[in-house]
């Protein structure tokens, strides 16, 4: 959607020295130039919209690309921030969105570690003042004047990746085993940030409409269960009737999670009906929490979003969205952190510690210091260093 | 075109090549204006749609749901294919719908039946074959269930409100979904009442027979008592005072609950100047882009696309909704206190 886009913008690189943008056009310009077998068009290019915004500047969007050549030729010429691709296929995608016919759809997943709960964030978060600029450690109010309005940015880390990893691995196992997808048509993409893109190629859910892919979105979120679905009726609940752990399927999952073993479940099915009805819905609750998917609904059910395309630069980080072959050993400090090694003086002001590319960075006191370009586009994006 | 037995022409008539049928029974439709035996005929059309019209089924003179003499098999068909030709002499389509819904609701009993029983396999091939043709999509029998394809599944079910529909609350396993008889039909009973309206739709209008005034006249003034007229209450409905309340207090709404606020707003005629303020609390205010998108959502720029308020369940799955009984199971936030009140002639 157009406006959620913008929205992002303007949050991000709205306020950017000029400087600075200098500095991340001409590093990005370097990529799209020397890494361009990393940044292809899409199958079916012609059917598909494409977008993309340069610094401190909205989104333009409505465009149709031909082919590789087409696309460099946009990157060289704009070296935009942030370039984007629909999931959706229209006959005419550079019309308004009224008139593109709409023909079908991806099936895509965004799985992000800040929606994960995780204990983690608050230890590498960083809190900058929209009133005065003053940037702290996490915090509810700004720490020099008190301001409520603080913008929060989140520096790389392990916990954080390898929690989401656990989730994409949840959500393929559900779209195998319960969906029915072939495992040759998921494809895992690292966000370029705190997550991953996961894209469902060719599947039998193409043609499925925003409301079909809100009530998928919830099947794999394990969200909009009435109780009776694993047994517990409102009168007379029957022991007969809950899952087994050997079930496939939500029942299977569920079994294992709340029964554990085979021994523990007829004394565990007694006390839940003991307990009633509505206690049985808190249990549903909690369990969702547990063994659902944390994916983000309305990136799965928005069927004209623009996502941003394989291989290129995330403005929020400097890092790259790529394609994880092995989900397990990606790193994506290390893989998708591709940006120069060139040597760059920068005034930095992170006062958290993080890694990139096994290499220490900070914490920095408002100090000049000189870095990686890599490293200094990591922390120009975020809105802690400028180009000194 | 199936080729169907007696007892399938008589259970869905709409399956027929409804021209080709009086054709081979030797009639033509003007003979039902004036002939009295065959104005039997036209008296149960007329009685088959007044049935529908009060939300009821029509309840046909099959035993068990088969024919037993020939003459009623035609009595059941050409009363089905009677009450279309006087709907379409009435030009009410109030009545489509209506006669389409109660046709489907009959087709189902029977579906659910034939479905239930079918236990060879040439059975269980002819009710697979009459489910594809009436809704595309293909049923396959597996122990004591029928499966679908998930997509199939989703594609019927988004337009139920009760949450047993809801594909969480189903047996999925492999890309399908398990159902016995009686779900599975009751899935499709609207693919049936688009299939019987289309059936309807396409048919010709044809020249006014004579002989079949007085029904038609009577069918129009029946017609004309569905026109719903709409009165509101004009109060918010609890997802929109949630999001007001947490705006006041200065707390985050995110962008999902801007959005339901924002078009809810619109639709209910305010303009972008009066909602505007709403926002000003929010963290992270921004009067440009607060107003930028606002006039995004009401069509004035971008797109030119004005937006609308989503749906109920796509705001419990965003976590906006905070139904009460006063909802009274409305599927829009646009439609919270609304009434609907019939013209009485």
């Amino acid at each position: 959607m157009i406006i959620l886009l913008i929205h992002y913008n303007l949050e991000g690189s709205g306020n950017m020295k000029e400087t600075d943008i200098k500095f991340l056009e001409n590093a990005f310009k370097k990529y799209y130039f020397e890494h361009s077998d990393l940044i292809r068009v899409p199958e079916r290019t012609i059917e598909r919209e494409f977008g993309y915004q340069k610094f401190n500047f909205g989104m333009i969007r409505h465009i149709s690309i031909k082919d590789n050549k087409e696309l460099r030729l946009l990157l060289m010429q704009n070296i935009p921030s942030d370039v984007y691709c629909s999931n959706a296929y229209y006959s005419f995608p550079d019309l308004p969105m009224k008139e593109k016919d709409w023909k079908e759809a991806d099936l895509i997943f965004d799985i992000d570690a800040k929606d994960l709960n995780l204990s983690c964030r608050e230890n590498h978060t960083i809190s900058i003042c929209n009133n005065c600029k003053e940037i702290s450690k996490n915090s509810e109010h700004c720490i020099k004047c008190k301001s409520s309005k603080l913008e929060k940015k989140s520096v790389a880390c392990k916990n954080c990746i390898n929690s989401s990893k656990t989730e994409v691995s949840k959500l393929i196992e559900v779209l195998t085993d319960d969906l029915g997808v072939i495992k040759e048509n998921i494809h895992v993409y690292f966000s370029g940030n705190e997550g991953f893109h996961v894209y469902v190629y060719n599947s039998d859910f193409q043609t499925l409409g925003s409301r079909e892919r809100s009530d998928l979105a919830d099947y794999i979120m394990f969200k909009g269960i009435i109780p009776e679905t694993f047994g517990m009726k409102k009168f007379k609940p029957d022991k007969n009737l809950f899952p087994n752990l050997d079930e496939n399927g939500w029942r299977g999952r569920f079994s294992k999670e709340v029964f554990g073993s085979k021994s523990r479940r007829p004394k565990i099915i007694s006390q839940l009906i003991a307990n009633g009805h509505s206690s049985f819905l808190k249990t549903l609750d909690d369990v969702s929490e547990k063994i659902g998917v944390k994916i983000d609904p309305n990136v799965t059910m928005d069927i004209h979003r623009i996502f941003r395309l394989p291989g290129s630069i995330n403005s929020k980080s400097g890092l790259s969205k790529i394609l994880c072959n092995d989900l397990q050993k990606f790193d994506p400090y290390l893989e998708s952190c591709i940006l120069n090694d060139d040597s760059i003086e920068i005034t930095a002001n992170c006062p958290i510690e993080f890694k990139l590319k096994h290499k220490k960075f900070g914490p920095y006191q408002n100090e000049v210091v000189t870095v990686p370009t890599y490293a200094a586009a990591y922390m120009i994006c975020k809105n802690l260093a400028t180009i000194s | 075109m199936l080729t169907l037995g007696h007892d399938e022409i008589t259970r869905y008539p709409f399956l027929t090549d409804a021209g080709q049928y009086l054709k081979d029974k030797g009639f033509s439709l003007s003979q039902f204006g004036t002939d009295p035996v065959l104005k039997i005929s036209v008296e149960k059309a007329f009685n088959r749609i007044v049935v529908a019209t009060e939300g009821k089924v029509y309840n046909s003179d099959l035993i068990d749901g088969q024919a037993s003499k020939p003459h009623v098999i035609e009595l059941e068909v050409f009363s089905f294919l009677l009450a279309i030709v006087l709907i379409k002499l009435s030009g009410m389509s109030t009545l489509v719908k209506r006669f389409a819904l109660a046709e489907a609701r009959r087709a189902e009993s029977y579906l659910k039946e034939d479905l239930g029983k079918a236990s060879s396999q040439s059975e269980i091939d002819l009710i697979k074959k009459i489910i594809f043709e009436l809704s595309g999509i293909e049923v396959n029998k597996k122990d004591d269930f029928f499966t679908i394809h998930v997509s199939d599944y989703l594609k019927q079910s988004a337009t139920f409100h009760e949450r047993e529909w809801k594909l969480i609350n189903r047996h999925v396993e492999n890309g399908k979904v398990f159902l016995n008889s009686e779900k599975i039909i009751r899935l499709l009973r609207k693919e049936i009442g688009v299939y019987i309206s289309s059936k309807i739709n396409k048919a010709p209008v044809p020249e006014m027979i004579p002989g079949l005034e007085t029904e038609v006249k009577n069918l129009i003034s029946i017609a004309k008592k569905f026109t719903p007229i709409f009165v509101t209450t004009g109060e918010y409905p609890p997802c929109i005072k949630h999001a007001i309340n947490v705006l006041e207090k200065g707390e985050n709404l995110p962008h999902s609950g801007r959005f339901m606020l924002a078009t809810f707003l619109l639709s209910k005629g305010q303009s972008v100047e009066q909602i505007a303020p709403l926002f000003k609390n929010a963290p992270d205010y921004n009067e440009r882009v607060t107003l930028y998108q606002l006039n995004n959502l009401a069509g004035n720029s971008g797109s030119g696309t004005q937006y609308t308020c989503p749906s109920c369940q796509k705001l419990t799955t965003q976590n906006l909704c905070f139904a009460t009984s006063e909802c009274d199971n409305i599927i829009n936030p646009l439609q919270f206190g609304r009434k609907r009140k019939y013209e009485r002639n």
